[in-house]
């Protein structure tokens, strides 16, 4: 485990201990509403977290995500890095015994966190997903290689991936012009749905 | 195959296929011709939302999959190939079903009706149904190849879909049925990782090489995947110096019906599959 998970492990366990109690109660059924999940029906097994390949990189497990819920912990689930670091695979809904759709939570989470200006534990994560809608709405398809750079000037990380990159463009892996949609006045309908151009 | 018999499908590569594994697109259309499908390209297609659109707003993953249902002809099967991919447009087919408002909205926005009985079909789907022991004996077939197959997440599903057909299993069926000999391991059904192979590569490239690593392990020549994501992220995460060459599924059956000689397709690996290929006597 590197540093920065040891960290948010530190961090996060007196926190559990000292909160509940004073829970948002309406919390759980919020996350129900947006994500068809009735998340009390958890009872804490743990074979999400068995199977989950990202467990490690998390600060809370993922069922420690729903037990949060349970006990209307708002703050700190939308604070958390799981729900940046899950990437929805479904593994662990295969295993869950009740049938919780753990990747529809978690997008659940993330969708309220960015309403609600939570603090985002991932920052990178979600300039990530930004930079992939952008160029959704600039072609209607992703553009890797712009993708890429547009991400590295916004993570200020220039020297990560670059021998990644240059062995992609060798092997023409990386275009440099982009596949587009033709009918732009569709895309633009998708889109347009708040003032910075629609992506949250 | 005869004329007559042909059975045209419409086909929604999607990104990752149309732009950095074209070789994966290319083999998939070569081979679906070879056993009797034309494979006709949805007309100005876009992003199903990948990993992102989902994770961030739901409404505009819904609006870009339900497009892409708006644009296909009525009455013709639609084809996909990427696991992710299929998910959102049977996810977006779903979500119009199950809410009549929605489907109303939808057509309303896009000004073209939605096909309600549009009928979705992986590319998985469309194989379980054929009969490749026949193919065997009037093509090259695969003789040689120990291969480990990688599915990735694509056997995994949410809750909601979990009645649908599972294909666990299907490329040892097929590519053993070709002359190929499947090999055990446990590494099958991992997480490529998705996009946190961009944002945290320190995690991803561990996973990945512990995946090479049990591949090599498990005695095969080459790993086989079923998604041209998961071949990115195996192909580019690795930080190993030898480790065995990924081919995609779809080459894999284009070569086992002679469609692979001469193809630019392997030079488009990171992991140059020739020399494999080559001792393995499956190109010249
Ligand atoms: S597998 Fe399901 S029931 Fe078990 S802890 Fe995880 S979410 Fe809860
Ligand atoms: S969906 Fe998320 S929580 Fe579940 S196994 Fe995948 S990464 Fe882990």
């Amino acid at each position: 485990m590197n540093k920065r998970n040891q960290k948010n492990n530190r961090d996060a366990q007196p926190v559990a201990i000292i909160a509940a109690g004073n829970g948002d109660m309406g919390f759980i059924r919020e996350v129900k509403e947006r994500s068809g999940t009735d998340l009390s029906a958890c009872f804490h097994c743990r074979c999400c977290a068995g199977g989950c390949p990202f467990v490690e990189a998390m600060d809370y497990s993922p069922h420690g995500i729903i037990r949060l819920a349970q006990l209307g912990m708002r703050e700190e689930v939308l604070k958390s890095a799981t729900i940046w670091t899950c990437v929805g695979c479904h593994t662990c809904s295969i295993a869950c015994p009740m049938a919780i759709d753990m990747a529809a939570v978690m997008d659940a989470l993330r969708g309220i966190a960015i309403e609600s200006d939570a603090a985002i534990a991932e920052p990178d994560v979600l300039d990530f997903h930004r930079e992939v809608l952008r160029s959704i709405e600039r072609y209607g398809r992703t553009h890797k290689l712009e993708i890429m750079m547009r991400y590295k000037v916004k993570t200020r990380d220039w020297f990560t991936d670059m021998d990644v990159g240059l062995r992609m463009l060798a092997k023409r892996k990386l275009d440099l012009m982009p596949s587009k949609v033709r009918n732009t006045k569709d895309l633009k309908r998708m889109f347009r749905k708040n003032a910075e151009g629609g992506i949250p | 195959m005869s004329r007559s018999k042909r059975i045209p499908l419409s086909y929604f590569p999607g990104c990752s296929m149309a732009t950095t594994a074209k070789e994966n697109n290319r083999s998939l259309i070569e081979f679906c011709e070879q056993i009797g499908y034309d494979l006709i390209e949805v007309p100005d297609w876009n992003c199903c939302g990948s990993s992102s659109a989902h994770s961030v707003d739901a409404e505009l993953a819904q609006d870009l999959a339900a497009r892409n249902l708006t644009l296909a002809p009525r009455g013709r099967p639609l084809l996909a190939a990427c696991p992710n991919c299929m998910l959102r447009l049977r996810g977006a087919q779903r979500h119009l079903a199950e809410d009549p408002d929605a489907q109303q909205r939808c057509e309303a926005r896009w000004g073209r009706p939605v096909d309600p009985n549009l009928k979705l079909i992986h590319f998985f789907d469309l194989l379980a149904g054929a009969d490749m022991k026949g193919l065997n004996k009037t093509s090259p077939g695969l003789k040689g190849l120990k291969f480990v197959p990688y599915y990735g997440c694509m056997l995994a599903r949410p809750p909601a879909m979990r009645h649908e057909p599972n294909h666990h299993g299907l490329m040892e069926k097929i590519l053993s049925d070709l002359g190929a000999e499947p090999r055990r391991w446990g590494y099958g059904a991992r997480c490529c990782g998705t996009f946190l192979s961009v944002v945290r590569p320190d995690v991803v490239g561990a996973m990945v090489d512990a995946i090479f690593r049990n591949a090599a392990a498990a005695g095969a020549d080459c790993l086989v995947t079923a998604c041209a994501m998961c071949h990115m992220n195996l192909e580019v995460r690795s930080t190993l110096q030898n480790r065995i060459p990924v081919l995609h599924f779809s080459e894999a059956l284009a070569l086992a019906v002679g469609e692979g000689n001469g193809k630019d397709w392997f030079s488009r690996h990171l992991v140059d599959p020739r020399p494999m290929l080559r001792s393995a006597r499956l190109i010249g």
